[in-house]
C-alpha cells in the first residue's frame, strides 16, 4: 500500500515537473492575435495584417492639453522635434513644415518624371502655352510669387502642381503654426512607429520616448503655462499597452485576492492545515497541465487563455472540497475514503465529463482565443479530477480528518425545508414561468441582444474611446478607416494598378464622395509611368521651337526660359527615379507606410479619408468606380465593418458550438444514466440559471458579448456537478449523508462565487462579463438544484432523523 | 523662394493697413510727426472692421507686360486679413493665427508663415499697426511720414538687413482716412503697386 502510494505521488511530481517545463519555456503572446482568426481568408488575412502592421495600427494620437495656447505650441514644436530624431518613428507629424529643403531638392529635380501633368500634348506649342499661362495667372496671386524665382526653370509650374498632388487631404486646424482641435485647446501631434502596432513591446518603449520628449519640452521650456500642459495618449498602440497592463495588473491582483479569500474559506472549513495545501494540488495540477497542453497543442500560449485561467479554479477547487467534505467532513475517516471512491468519484468523473463535453465545443472555434481556452479547460480538469481521485488519497496521512460541516448542511437544508415541500407541481409551474419570463425577455432584447462589434472584447474604457474619437475628428486627414489594398507580384505591377485607380479616386474626390485619398504613386511612380512621362519630353531643338510659339503672345519672353530648356534635356537623359532615392527624404515615410511585403507579392495601400468628419466613406460607391476603370486587384476594406464581420462570425460560430455542446452534455447524460427523467431534472436547474442570468444581464442593459456566452458554459460546467451530485444523494436513500452532500456543495459554490465575483469588480470589460455572468449562475444553478432536487424518493423528512 | 515669400507676406500684411483709414493730418516736422504717429496709432487701435476694392500691378523684370489683379480687401481686428481676388481668376486668401489659407477652383493651400521666423517678426509689426501698437512697429521698421492731411506718405524701411535684402521699401499713400496706394520694392527692382478705394455704399 505504502509502496504504491509512493508509486503514485512520484509519478504525479514527474508529471507537474514535465508541465511545469513546459509551462516554463512556452512562448507567449499577448498581441491581439487570440481575438484573430487561425485560418483567415484572404480578406481577413488583409484585415489581419492592417490591424497588426499597417499603418493605421501605428499611429499614436498626441494630445497636448491645458496651459496656454503658447506653450502648448512651443511643447508640441520640442516634443517633436526630438522625437523626429528618434528612430523608432517613422513619422512625426504636428503640421510643422519638415518638408526639408532635401524634400523639395528631390521633388523640384525630378518634377518632369513625379507630375501627374507630363504628357506629350504638355510640351506642345499650344500645351505650353496653357500651362505658362496658368502659371502667369498663379503669379498675380501674391501666393504665386512664390514661383516668381522658378519661373525660369519651371514655367508650366509642375513643382506647384506635384505640391497639390500629395497635399491632396484635407488638414486639421491650424495655431501657431501647429495642428490643434477645432476648438484650439488642444495641441495635436501624430506620431507613426516604426515597429507594428500588434509589437506591444515597441509600442510601450514608443510610448515612453513620446512621453519623455515631452516631459523634457516642459523642462526646458520657458513659457509660464508649461508647468500646467498636461500629455495625452490615444490610438490602437497606446490601448494595446494599457490593455496588457490593465490585464496583466487584474490578473495577478485577482488571483492573489481570489486565492486568499478561496484559502480562507477553504481553511474555515476544514480547520486542517494538510487538508489546506492538498486543497490546492488538484487546482495547480490543473492549471500546469493546462497551460502545458496548450502550448504544446497550440505553439503559443494567449495571454488571455492565461488571464482566464482563473475559470479552471471555479471548478477544479470543487474536487478536493467534494472529497475532503464527503469523505472526511461527516466526522469519520479511514474506511470513507474507499466508500468515497465507490459512492461519490462516478458522480465526480460523470461532472467532469460533462464539463469536458461542454468545454470540447469550444475546439472547433476559429477563434484561437477559445479554442485555446477550451483545450487549457478540459485538460486542467482531466488533470485535476485525476489528481483528486488517485493522488490526494495517496498522499493523505492515515487518521486525516477535518472539521465536521454536516451541521452546515442540516441548517441550510432546514432553510430550504418551505420552498422543498411544495408540491412537485407547484415547483414545476414555477420554475417554467421563470424560464417562460426570461426567455419572454430575452426575446424583447431580440437583435439588442449580443453586442456584434468587436470593440465588445476591447478591454478599452469607453471614456478613453470616445477621448481617441474626438482625436480622431480633430485630426480627420489621420483617420483611416477605409483602405484601398492592390495586389500584385510585383511592386511595379502594383504601382501600376496604384496608378489606375488613382484616376477613379480623384473623380470621387471631385464628386467630394471621399474627402481625398493617398497612393504610393504619389511618393514613387511607377517606372512603366516615369518612362512614358520621360519619353513625353520633346529633344531640346523642338521644344525650343514649340516654346517660342506658345510664348509669342505672352508677357514672358522665350528668351528668358534657357533654365527651364536646360532642366527638361537633363530630365530627358536622366535616369528614372528607384526606391532608393526616396532615401533620407520624407517621402520614404510616406511610401513605406503604404508599401507592404509578403511572401510572394506586394500590396499598396490606398487610404481614403472621408469627405466629412461626421460622414463615412460610401465604400459601395468606392467600389463601382474602382471596377470602372480596369480590372485591378483591388479591394476596398473598411477596417471597423471588416473586424465587427469577423467577430460576428465567432458570435454565431460560438452559439452554435455551445449548443452543440450542450446536446453533446445531454447524450452522455442518457447514455450514462439511462434515465430520461433524471437527465431532465439534472439539466432543468442549469438551463434555468442561465436564462434567469441570460435575462437580468438583458434587463440591466447588458450586451452580450462571447464572454458571456462562455460564461454560461462555465455555469453549465459548474452547475453540472451541483445537479449531478443531488441526483446521487437522492439515489442512496442516505438522509445524513445529504447534509454532507449539501455542506459541500455550498462551500464549492461559495468558492466559485467568491472567484468570479472578483472578476466582476475588475476593470477589463471582458472580465467583467465573464465574471458578472458565472457568479450568479453558479449559485442560481446550486439554489435551483437544491429546491428541484426535493422531488426525489427520498423523502426529505428523512432529514430530522 | 523664402524670398519671394517674404515679398507676398509683405503684401499680405499690407492689405491690412489698407484696409484700414488712417486720418491724421501729418506734418513734416518731427515732433509734431511723433505725436501725429501717435495719434494715427491710436485711431487704427479703434478700428475693428476694414472693407475696400483693389487693383494691384505687379512689375517684373522676367515679363514684358505687368500682371494685374483686382478684388476686395477685408479685415477684422485684430488679426483677420482676407483678400478676394476677382481677376484674373476667383481665389480667396486668408490670413489668420499666422496661417495663410489659400482657396482656388476647390482647391485649398495652407502656408504656414511660421516657415519662415524672419519675417515673423515682420508680420507682427504691421498687425501692430493695426492694433495701434507704435512699439512694436518700430522695433521692425524705420518709420518715416511726410506730406499733409489731405495727402500724406509712410514710408516703413526694413530695421533687419535680412529684410531689406528682399524688401527695399513699403510706402503707402493716403488722403485724411483713406488709403490710396501701396507700393513694395523689392530689393531685385522687381515692385508691385496696389490702388485702393472704397466701395461705392450699397
Amino acid at each position: 500500500m505504502n509502496r504504491s502510494r509512493m508509486r503514485i505521488a512520484a509519478l504525479w511530481l514527474c508529471c507537474l515537473a514535465v508541465a511545469s517545463i513546459i509551462v516554463a519555456r512556452a512562448h507567449y503572446v499577448t498581441d491581439l492575435s487570440a481575438f484573430l482568426p487561425a485560418t483567415p481568408t484572404p480578406t481577413q488575412q488583409l484585415l489581419v495584417d492592417q490591424l497588426r502592421d499597417g499603418p493605421a495600427s501605428r499611429l499614436i494620437l498626441v494630445a497636448i492639453e491645458r496651459g496656454d495656447a503658447q506653450a502648448r505650441a512651443q511643447a508640441s514644436a520640442a516634443t517633436a522635434n526630438r522625437l523626429r530624431r528618434d528612430p523608432q518613428f517613422s513619422s512625426i507629424n504636428n503640421g510643422e513644415p519638415v518638408t526639408a529643403e532635401l524634400d523639395r531638392a528631390f521633388l523640384y529635380q525630378h518634377r518632369y518624371l513625379l507630375s501627374d501633368a507630363v504628357n506629350p500634348a504638355h510640351f506642345s506649342p499650344t500645351g505650353l502655352r496653357a500651362a505658362i499661362e496658368g502659371t502667369l495667372d498663379d503669379l498675380a496671386s501674391p501666393a504665386g510669387l512664390l514661383l516668381k524665382s522658378m519661373l525660369p526653370s519651371d514655367p508650366t509650374g509642375e513643382m506647384l502642381h506635384i505640391i497639390d498632388q500629395l497635399q491632396r487631404m484635407p488638414s486639421p486646424a491650424m495655431k501657431d503654426g501647429i495642428w490643434v482641435s477645432r476648438n484650439g485647446e488642444r495641441a495635436l501631434l501624430v506620431a507613426q512607429t516604426a515597429a507594428g502596432g500588434s509589437d506591444t513591446d515597441a509600442q510601450e518603449r514608443a510610448i515612453e520616448a513620446i512621453r519623455t520628449a515631452f516631459a523634457a519640452a516642459v523642462q526646458s521650456s520657458a513659457a509660464s503655462g508649461a508647468k500646467a500642459l498636461q500629455l495625452r495618449l490615444s490610438g490602437p498602440g497606446v490601448f494595446a499597452v494599457d490593455a496588457r497592463a490593465k490585464i496583466e495588473r487584474a490578473a495577478v491582483r485577482l488571483s492573489i485576492a481570489g486565492s486568499l479569500l478561496v484559502v480562507t474559506l477553504l481553511f474555515t472549513v476544514y480547520r486542517s492545515l494538510p487538508a489546506l495545501a492538498l486543497g490546492i494540488a488538484p487546482v495547480a495540477s490543473g492549471a500546469a497541465v493546462g497551460i502545458a497542453a496548450v502550448a504544446l497543442g497550440f505553439g503559443v500560449v494567449h495571454g488571455v487563455t492565461l488571464g482566464f485561467g482563473i475559470t479552471l479554479i471555479g471548478e477544479s477547487v470543487d474536487y478536493s472540497i467534494y472529497f475532503f467534505v464527503s469523505a472526511h467532513g461527516g466526522g469519520r475517516s479511514g474506511v470513507a475514503a474507499a466508500d468515497w471512491r465507490r459512492t461519490w468519484w462516478p458522480t465526480l468523473r460523470l461532472g467532469m465529463l460533462t464539463s469536458v463535453f461542454g468545454f470540447a465545443s469550444l475546439l472547433p472555434s476559429g477563434f484561437p482565443g477559445l479554442a485555446q481556452l477550451g483545450l487549457y479547460s478540459i485538460s486542467g480538469l482531466v488533470a485535476a479530477a485525476l489528481v483528486t481521485r488517485y493522488v490526494l488519497p495517496a498522499l493523505l496521512p492515515s487518521g486525516f480528518t477535518i472539521h465536521d460541516v454536516t451541521p452546515l448542511g442540516m441548517y441550510v437544508a432546514k432553510w430550504l425545508q418551505p420552498v422543498r415541500r411544495l408540491p412537485g407541481l407547484t415547483i414545476t409551474i414555477l420554475g417554467l414561468a421563470l424560464a417562460g419570463a426570461s426567455v419572454a425577455l430575452l426575446h424583447h432584447h431580440g437583435a439588442t441582444l449580443w453586442n456584434r462589434e468587436l470593440a465588445a472584447l476591447s478591454p478599452v474604457a469607453v471614456a478613453d474611446q470616445d477621448y481617441d474619437a474626438s482625436l480622431r475628428l480633430d485630426l480627420g486627414a489621420a483617420d483611416v478607416r477605409e483602405l484601398v489594398i492592390i495586389s500584385g507580384p510585383t511592386l511595379e505591377s502594383v504601382l501600376i494598378d496604384a496608378e489606375r485607380s488613382s484616376k477613379s479616386l480623384g473623380t470621387l474626390v471631385d464628386d467630394k464622395v471621399i474627402g481625398g485619398f493617398d497612393s504610393p504613386a504619389n511618393y514613387l511612380p511607377s517606372m512603366a509611368t516615369q518612362a512614358q512621362r520621360r519619353n513625353s519630353l520633346p529633344e531640346a531643338s523642338r521644344l525650343r521651337d514649340n516654346l517660342s510659339q506658345a510664348t509669342a503672345e505672352l508677357s514672358l519672353g522665350a528668351d528668358k526660359l534657357e533654365p527651364f530648356l536646360n532642366d527638361v534635356e537633363a530630365a530627358r537623359n536622366g535616369p528614372i527615379i528607384t526606391e532608393k532615392d526616396l532615401q533620407g527624404t520624407s517621402l520614404r515615410t510616406g511610401f513605406d507606410s503604404l508599401i507592404l511585403r509578403h511572401g510572394d507579392g506586394w500590396n499598396a495601400l490606398l487610404p481614403l479619408h472621408a469627405a466629412s468628419s461626421t460622414q463615412g466613406v460610401d465604400s459601395a460607391r468606392v467600389r463601382a468606380a474602382l471596377q470602372e476603370t480596369q480590372p485591378v486587384q483591388a479591394q476596398v476594406l473598411d477596417l471597423k465593418r471588416e473586424a465587427d464581420t469577423m467577430y460576428e462570425g465567432y458570435l454565431d460560430e460560438a452559439i452554435h458550438l455551445s449548443l452543440a455542446g450542450i446536446l453533446a452534455i445531454v447524450v452522455l447524460l442518457l447514455v450514462t444514466l439511462r434515465s430520461p427523467l433524471r437527465v431532465v431534472k439534472i439539466l432543468a436547474p442549469l438551463l434555468l440559471a442561465v436564462l434567469t442570468v441570460a435575462a437580468g444581464l438583458a434587463s440591466i442593459g447588458v450586451q452580450l458579448n462571447i464572454l458571456h456566452l462562455v460564461g454560461m458554459l462555465l455555469i453549465v460546467a459548474v452547475g453540472s456537478n451541483y445537479a449531478l451530485f443531488f441526483d446521487r444523494q437522492s439515489n442512496l436513500h442516505d438522509a445524513g449523508g445529504e447534509a454532507l452532500t449539501l455542506a459541500s456543495l455550498i462551500i464549492a459554490n461559495a468558492g466559485t462565487v467568491i472567484a468570479f465575483g472578483l472578476l466582476s469588480f475588475s476593470k477589463v470589460p471582458v472580465l467583467v462579463a465573464l465574471g458578472s455572468t458565472v457568479a450568479p449562475g453558479a449559485f442560481l444553478a446550486l439554489l435551483f438544484a437544491a429546491l428541484l432536487s426535493r422531488a426525489d424518493p427520498s423523502p426529505s423528512q428523512n432529514l430530522r432523523a | 523662394m523664402t524670398r519671394r515669400a517674404v515679398s507676398i507676406l509683405m503684401l499680405s500684411c499690407l492689405w491690412a493697413a489698407c484696409s484700414t483709414a488712417p486720418a491724421v493730418q501729418c506734418h513734416a516736422a518731427t515732433r509734431a510727426e511723433l505725436s501725429d504717429l501717435d495719434a494715427l496709432m491710436s485711431l487704427l487701435a479703434t478700428r475693428r472692421h476694414g472693407r475696400v476694392e483693389f487693383v494691384e500691378q505687379q512689375f517684373l523684370a522676367i515679363l514684358k507686360r505687368p500682371i494685374e489683379s483686382s478684388g476686395e480687401l477685408r479685415y477684422d481686428a485684430p488679426d483677420r486679413l482676407e483678400k478676394h481676388t476677382l481677376m484674373p481668376r476667383v481665389e480667396t486668401m486668408v490670413l489668420s493665427g499666422g496661417v495663410l489659407t489659400v482657396e482656388r477652383g476647390g482647391n485649398v493651400r495652407i502656408v504656414d508663415l511660421h516657415r519662415y521666423p524672419q519675417i515673423l517678426p515682420f508680420i507682427e509689426s504691421i498687425r501692430a499697426t493695426l492694433a495701434g501698437d507704435r512699439g512694436a512697429l518700430e522695433r521692425v521698421f524705420d518709420v518715416q511720414f511726410a506730406g499733409t492731411l489731405e495727402r500724406w506718405s509712410l514710408a516703413l524701411l526694413p530695421l533687419d538687413p535680412q529684410l531689406s535684402r528682399t524688401v527695399k521699401q513699403v510706402r503707402i499713400d493716403g488722403s485724411k482716412d483713406q488709403l490710396l496706394r501701396v507700393e513694395i520694392r523689392q530689393a531685385d527692382g522687381d515692385r508691385s503697386l496696389m490702388t485702393l478705394r472704397t466701395p461705392a455704399a450699397p
